[in-house]
Formats: C-alpha cells, sequence, structure tokens
C-alpha cells in the first residue's frame, strides 16, 4: 500500500487519537508541574472603640482575577509529586528512619493516601486476574460438556455480569448485601452475629470488592476458553492416544499448549481492565477502606470547594507510568516478535 | 470428543456442579433486583426479614396491591430520566457511528499495509488501550474549560470516539486480516482506485465484522461513567451518571427506589441486546484471540 493512500485511510482515527489521546497526556504532564494559586490575602486594620486589630481576610475578587488571569496555577516544579498526598518523600524516610519493625513501616506507610491506593489496585489486579481466569476457565469446561440445547441459554446467562454496567452491577451488589439486603441478612443468620456488616471492616471490604471483580470479569475469560476448546486440534489428539498418552500427558502437551496464547490474550486484556479498577468503589461506597489510584484522580476533580487539577494530573502520571510498566514484558515480547518476522 | 480427553465421573460431577452454581451467581442478583423494584423500599431493604421483598407485605399495605410502579414514576417522570435516557441514546448512536467510520478506514489501512509504522501504531493504539480513561479525562477538564466546551454532549462524544479508537483500530485489523487481499487486489486490477476497492469488494463482506465492533463500541459509550460523569453538565447528564446523582441527593423515603428502577431501566436493555447478538459479543471477545 502507498504511504499516500495509507494516510488518506489512517488520518481520522490517527487525528482524533493524537487530539484526545496524545495531546491530553502531554496536558496532563504539564498541569502535573503547577499548583493552584494561594488565596490573595489583605490584611486590614480595624479600628474601634477597644482600639486597634489587624485582621486579615481573603481577597475572593483578587483571588478569582488571578485564577482567570493564569488558570493553570502557579508553577510548583515536582513539588506536588513529592508531597504528602502523593510519593510523600518526607513522610517515607521519616517513618524509614524511625519506625518499629516492618508491620509498623507498613502500617504507617498504608495510611498514605497514595500508597494505600497503590496497594490496593495492585493486590485487586494481581488477585482478580488469575481468580477471573481460574473460574473462568472451570466455567468453560463445563459449558463444554453440555448439550447443544443447552448451551445457548447458559452463555447468555454467563455474559450478564461482563455486560452490565460496572457501576450498575455494583450498586445491585451493593444493595443485596447491605444489612437490610439479602445476601447481608443471610451472613448475619449464617454467622449469628447481627452486627455482622460487609461495610464495617477494611478486610471485608477489600475482599467483597475482589469477589465482585471476579464475578464481573470471569465470563470473558470463560467465552475465550470456551472458543478455544472448541478448536482443538482432533488430529493431535488421537494420534497422542494411539501413542499411548494417557489423559493427563494429553491435557499437559496437547490441550495446555493450544490454549497457552489464549491464556496470555486474556491476562493482558484483564490486567488492563483490573488495573483501571474505580466504579466498584463509587457502586460500593467503599471509599473509606479501599481507594484506587483512579479513584483518587476521581475525587480530586470532583472536589466540593476547588478542583485540585496539578494533584489529579501528578496521580495521573504515576498511574500512566504504572501502566508502562504492567505492559513492558509484553511490548518487549512483541517487540522481539515483530523484529524476528522481518528478518 | 470432550469425553475422550478426559472423563471421569468426579470430574464431570465436580465441574457441574461449579457451572451449576456460577449460573445461580450470574442470574441471581439480576432477577432479585428486577422482581425488587416492583416493591416499595420497605419491602426490598427489610429490617425483619428479606422473605418480604418476596411477597411484599409493605408494598400491599402503602399501595394495595403486590406490584408497584412508584419506583419508575418517581425515576422517570418525577426526576426526568427520560431526559438522561434520551441523552445516552444520542451519545451511544454518534459514538458507535462515527467510531466505526474512522476504524473501518483505519483498520482496513493497517491491515493492508506492511510497513514499519503499521506496527507501532499499532503498539501505540495498545498503550492507549491500557490508559485508564480517567487519566485522560483529568487532562481534558481545564482545557474544555478554557475553550468553553465543558458540558455538551458533542465534546463527550468525540471524546468517546477518540478512547474508544484504539480498541475499533485493533478489532477490526484483526478482522479485516482475515479477509484475502486478493479480493480487493484483483479488483484494482480491474481498474478500481483503493478507495473504490476498499468500499466496493471488501465492505460487503465485512458487515458481520462491522457488526462485532459497533456492538463492543456501544457497550463502551453505553457503560461509561468517567467520562459521561465529569464531562457533562447537569441537563446533559447520561444514564450512569444520572443514577449515581440519584444516589448523592438527600434520602428522602423511597427516593432508593428511584435509584433502583432506573438501575433495571439502564439493564434491561443491555439484556436484550445480548439476547439478539450473543453470537456477535462472543465471537467479537475472542476476535483479539484467534489473530494472537
Amino acid at each position: 500500500m502507498r504511504h499516500r493512500d495509507f494516510a488518506a485511510f489512517i488520518w481520522p482515527s490517527a487525528l482524533a487519537m493524537l487530539l484526545f489521546i496524545a495531546l491530553p497526556i502531554v496536558s496532563v504532564a504539564v498541569q502535573s508541574l503547577y499548583i493552584e494559586h494561594d488565596q490573595v490575602l489583605v490584611t486590614a486594620e480595624n479600628c474601634g472603640p477597644f482600639g486597634c486589630t489587624e485582621e486579615t481576610r481573603v481577597d475572593t475578587a483578587a483571588t478569582a482575577a488571578k485564577r482567570i488571569e493564569e488558570p493553570l496555577g502557579r508553577f510548583n516544579g515536582l513539588g506536588t509529586y513529592t508531597n504528602r498526598a502523593h510519593l510523600a518523600i518526607n513522610e517515607v524516610s521519616a517513618i524509614l528512619s524511625d519506625n518499629r519493625g516492618f508491620g509498623d513501616v507498613v502500617a504507617r506507610v498504608m495510611n498514605l493516601p497514595f500508597y494505600k491506593a497503590l496497594s490496593f489496585t495492585l493486590l485487586y489486579t494481581f488477585l482478580v486476574t488469575p481468580l477471573a481466569m481460574i473460574f473462568g476457565f472451570a466455567i468453560a469446561l463445563g459449558v463444554n460438556r453440555l448439550s447443544r440445547s443447552l448451551k445457548g441459554v447458559v452463555i447468555f446467562i454467563s455474559l450478564l455480569p461482563y455486560i452490565v454496567t460496572p457501576l450498575l452491577g455494583s450498586l445491585i451488589l451493593y444493595w443485596m448485601i447491605n444489612a437490610d439486603g439479602v445476601i447481608g441478612a443471610t451472613l448475619q443468620f449464617i454467622f449469628n452475629d447481627p452486627d455482622l456488616s460487609l461495610k464495617a471492616s477494611p478486610t471485608l471490604t477489600w475482599i467483597t470488592l475482589i469477589v465482585y471483580g471476579t464475578w464481573h470479569m470471569a465470563p470473558f475469560a470463560f467465552v475465550v476458553f470456551y472458543a478455544g476448546l472448541q478448536t482443538l486440534p482432533k488430529d493431535t489428539l488421537e494420534s497422542a492416544m494411539i501413542d499411548g498418552a494417557n489423559r493427563w500427558e494429553r491435557i499437559r502437551y496437547v490441550v495446555m499448549p493450544h490454549l497457552t496464547p489464549l491464556a496470555t490474550f486474556v491476562g493482558l486484556v484483564l490486567l488492563m481492565d483490573n488495573f483501571r479498577v474505580f466504579e466498584p468503589i463509587i457502586g460500593f461506597s467503599a471509599e473509606a477502606h479501599a481507594t484506587s489510584l483512579s479513584w483518587l484522580i476521581y475525587n480530586d476533580l470532583t472536589g466540593q470547594v476547588n478542583q485540585m487539577y496539578g494533584s489529579a494530573a501528578a496521580t495521573s502520571i504515576l498511574t500512566m507510568l504504572g501502566v508502562i510498566i504492567l505492559l513492558t514484558p509484553i511490548l518487549i515480547r512483541t517487540w522481539r516478535e515483530f523484529k524476528r518476522k522481518a528478518h | 470428543m470432550s469425553e475422550k480427553i478426559g472423563y471421569s465421573r468426579p470430574v464431570a460431577i465436580g465441574s457441574m456442579l461449579i457451572l451449576g452454581i456460577w449460573l445461580v451467581l450470574a442470574a441471581f442478583p439480576f432477577i432479585w433486583t428486577v422482581w425488587g423494584s416492583f416493591k416499595v423500599e420497605a419491602d426490598f431493604f427489610s429490617r425483619e426479614s428479606f422473605w418480604n421483598a418476596i411477597t411484599g407485605p409493605a408494598t400491599q399495605r402503602q399501595t394495595g396491591g403486590s406490584f408497584t410502579l412508584d419506583g419508575y414514576r418517581g425515576a422517570w417522570v418525577e426526576r426526568e430520566f427520560y431526559l438522561a435516557a434520551w441523552n445516552t441514546v444520542i451519545v451511544t448512536v454518534c459514538v458507535t457511528t462515527i467510531s466505526l467510520f474512522f476504524g473501518t478506514l483505519g483498520g482496513y489501512a493497517l491491515s493492508r499495509s506492511t510497513r514499519n509504522y503499521t506496527f507501532w501504531i499499532l503498539i501505540a493504539a495498545l498503550v492507549f488501550r491500557a490508559m485508564p480513561h480517567i487519566t485522560l479525562v483529568s487532562g481534558y477538564l481545564l482545557p474544555f474549560f478554557e475553550m468553553n466546551i465543558w458540558g455538551h454532549l458533542p465534546t463527550a462524544i468525540i471524546v468517546l470516539v477518540a478512547i474508544n479508537q484504539p480498541f475499533t483500530l485493533w478489532m477490526l485489523h484483526s478482522f479485516f486480516k482475515s479477509i484475502p487481499k486478493d479480493l480487493d487486489e484483483s479488483a484494482m486490477v480491474d481498474g478500481c482506485t483503493r478507495f473504490q476497492a476498499f468500499r466496493l469488494a471488501i465492505m460487503p463482506v465485512m458487515w458481520p465484522g462491522v457488526i462485532t465492533t459497533g456492538l463492543f463500541s456501544f457497550l463502551l459509550a453505553y457503560n461509561d461513567f468517567s467520562v459521561t460523569a465529569l464531562l457533562l453538565n447537569q441537563t446533559n447528564q447520561t444514564m450512569v451518571p444520572k443514577i449515581n446523582s440519584f444516589l448523592g441527593t438527600i434520602q428522602t423515603e423511597g427516593s432508593i427506589m428511584f435509584a433502583v428502577a432506573a438501575t433495571v431501566s439502564a439493564t434491561v436493555p443491555l439484556f436484550i441486546l445480548v439476547m439478539f447478538f450473543q453470537r456477535q459479543i462472543v465471537s467479537g471477545l475472542t476476535a483479539g484471540a484467534v489473530k494472537g
């Protein structure tokens, strides 16, 4: 294909991605170096019958004018990155130099908002991804045994948790695990504890969110693995049987190699989708015990008084770095394959 | 086939058991919520027993029947949920159409060019696909406020189209790859230009791929929360942020049932979609995997 033809076909798509994905990344990087203006303070002498007092107050008009003049705020360098709400360099080094053992360090670092969100995001990503794959594979094995007439209905029902809007799916489950809801009431009955609430403790909240994530993502793994099972190489399986391979050897040397590329694909997509975990935290109102990187950004952007663009941008840049680190092994692998094909 | 590769009774019983539990887990929350949305709050969130949500004694007392449309009336009429539903229709239809238009052109180019830059564009698309949407939103807000385009539907639509592009490109690229090159090349030998070959020879056989990709573009726009919640103003809100705002307002008796009814109203169209397009959704989910 000629360059000119290629350009003629690709430009609408490339322009859209350039303007609304690449440029915003630049805009985020710039914003992260700035911070909101301080409020303009004026000191006035207030003289009354009991003498004069100096009074400091906020000059609202001047502050607003400054905001309109320089909407980005004032230059702050990397200050936002190192402050307490982000990497918290000072706080972390203070904790590291003065602590009472490893447990103390972990507990105190986990109190810093960024590290709290980061640890939940990573735990969620690396628990939900394998759990969804295992459950998805188990469901695929089960569906594979069903008769043809049942498969359609079963696949339809299985797709529902994946297709539902994440925020609405988590709301539906949240209403059910409420102390007044059916699951919450049943759990209280089973454990014979009328005060049991899944919302009360951090551990239970984390478990709830991870269970929700698995419920939401397992159907995706199921569908891909199920499609893989449909295309098993029949001939290879039969010749392996003729060569005397037992059941385990057939699974180990024929079925598993056949499914490995699919598992890589599922794992990659799940990692990308789970790392941006956000809606369930809103849906389950879990922000008191569990926050994620995406939630931190949302929280900065929807601030009650002022939107903290600088802070949100710094978290965004750190999140993007996280995505890049997460993708590096895959990018390197793809690059090697590409080089091999090119030669 | 499956009998041959690993049949044994315990395994068979075990996997049927897992499947049975899974089906209950997958279907029960939806059945429960749809049923409960026709009850009053005192039944759906009953302090005494969850049986009340099934039989509905409080609904009987308060409304005189065992089912009530109060939740739906409150959401759709009183809180004007129909405006949000209409906005959702506009957003999803526009996003799907524009995404497919840009995506088919781009995906075709990527599948037919053998040069190095196609690889780099696809890799960039993969990295963009992995970016959490909210990180991009934090880049839009300030410039959009400055340019005075914040809050309008077209802004959200074009942003969703762009966010959709990486995924759409990958999927359509793999669908185009499965169509033999001979088809358009022979059309060009017969005197078509590149664009004519694309439109007359390739597009007629691409419809299944386009429909599948369109479904996923639709789902992305329909299910989005981070973009629509932050880029649209109150009057232009779509359904998902609207439901979230139901929850934020002061809780009056029964207003939680507005949210339940609205959630059911927003979820049922998805069920109907799956019912009709199940085969396309399954093939779409596996399209990326088969290509490897």
